[in-house]
């Protein structure tokens, strides 16, 4: 009986607003540890020299590179949303269905909100 | 372990199409996932056409009437069709539910129907359930007591009884942990909602008098804490009930134990 086939999971189970954002908060989790990466080589830059600092400014400053940051940005923030919300779900609230949609919409949108706040900001 | 393609004997390939009825009107179309042990075949997806103007309105009924009129051969548990046995759990339009509880008419297009998620299949819709139902067991679902039995009942105030609203309720019918990410990837460690819930269950009934053994028994980074609040369980949740905030309440109270 062990070759038993398994029943088909991750491809047939419906996208849920749960487990979607469940997901994208460990996305974003695993992607600010890797741009952490990018901000600490910027500061050793910084430390390094004037010349230096210059030039991985002028690296950064190509789309791609700018496009990198900028999605690290929202994933800051949507970590920190989605966060707040597992905060406070570790205190026992907010687990009835209605309150775990509306936060996570919440979470979502002001995710975007402040990732344009954040920008509007820096190019001010 | 995360593993997201299924092992190559269990990858399901394209099925049977049958007669659609002649005469009929209002034809649903239903997917339903096919094994039969005996074939040596993969799973594989046939479709059938139901006549809904003489069809019930529920998935059971449609599935019913596929086994009498259709296709005899096509397997699957059910028994009160009203939601109180939870036998008839399984994967319908992409969401773990009661086929009895579940309209044929909350769907738009055809309706895909698998077995419950990341469980071996012993044929078509009928999953092996007996991890499910020994991780239930390893939690002592009985109350435990060590003073002297009373002469009559284990009393209970009103209060202590409301405690258990909401958790007696469950039904068992694995649609919560088998709708679990978590449970997918560490079902052989993570007991999952359902094991959790009824964990609680006994946790918090005022009878029960071995609280900190079940405590500490749960206490473990798999067990306990895979539950990384996806919450999909008590989205899946056919009675309504909420597995998840069982579980936090079981992660307070070793909070408060320590």
């Amino acid at each position: 009986m062990d070759n038993r086939p398994l029943s088909p999971h991750l491809t047939v189970y419906k996208p849920q607003i749960t487990s979607v954002l469940s997901i994208f908060h460990r996305i974003t989790g695993a992607g600010l540890a890797v741009s952490t990466v990018l901000v600490v080589l910027w500061l050793a830059s910084l430390a390094i020299g004037e010349v230096t600092f210059k030039g991985f400014n002028n690296f950064l400053n190509n789309p791609f590179i700018l496009i990198v940051l900028v999605s690290s940005l929202w994933a800051l923030w949507y970590h920190f949303c989605t966060g707040l919300r597992h905060l406070y779900w570790d205190m026992g609230y907010g687990y009835d269905l209605k309150s775990v949609t509306i936060s996570g919409w919440v979470a979502v949108i002001c995710s975007f909100v402040l990732t344009f706040l954040t920008l509007l900001f820096f190019i001010s | 372990m995360v593993e997201l393609r299924l092992p190559k004997n269990s990858r399901v390939t394209e099925g049977i199409t049958w007669e659609k009825p002649s005469e009929a009107e209002n034809v649903q179309e239903v997917r339903i996932y096919r094994y039969n042990p005996e074939d040596g075949e993969n799973p594989r997806l046939d479709t059938f056409f139901v006549d809904l103007d003489k069809c019930g309105p529920m998935i059971l009924d449609a599935l019913i009437k596929i086994k009498n009129e259709i296709d005899p051969t096509l397997t699957f548990r059910r028994s009160c069709r009203e939601g109180i046995c939870g036998s008839c759990s399984m994967n319908i339009g992409g969401v773990n539910t009661l086929a009895c509880l579940k309209g044929i008419k909350e769907f738009k297009g055809p309706i895909s129907i698998y077995p419950l998620p990341h469980l071996p299949v012993i044929k078509d819709l009928v999953p092996d359930l007996k991890q499910f139902y020994k991780q239930h067991a390893s939690i002592k679902p009985w109350l435990e007591t060590f003073t002297d039995e009373p002469n009559e009942e284990w009393l209970q105030s009103e209060a202590d009884r409301k405690e258990l609203d909401g958790l007696y309720e469950c039904v068992m019918c694995a649609c919560c942990s088998t709708s679990c990410p978590s449970y997918w990837w560490n079902g052989d460690k993570y007991l999952g909602p359902a094991a959790l819930l009824h964990a609680y269950r006994w946790i918090i009934d005022s009878r029960d008098q071995d609280r900190k053994n079940r405590l500490d028994d749960l206490n473990d980074s798999f067990k306990l804490y895979r539950c990384h609040t996806i919450m999909n369980c008590a989205k899946a949740c056919p009675k309504g009930l909420n597995p998840a905030k069982a579980i936090a309440e079981i992660k307070k109270l070793q909070l408060q134990k320590s």
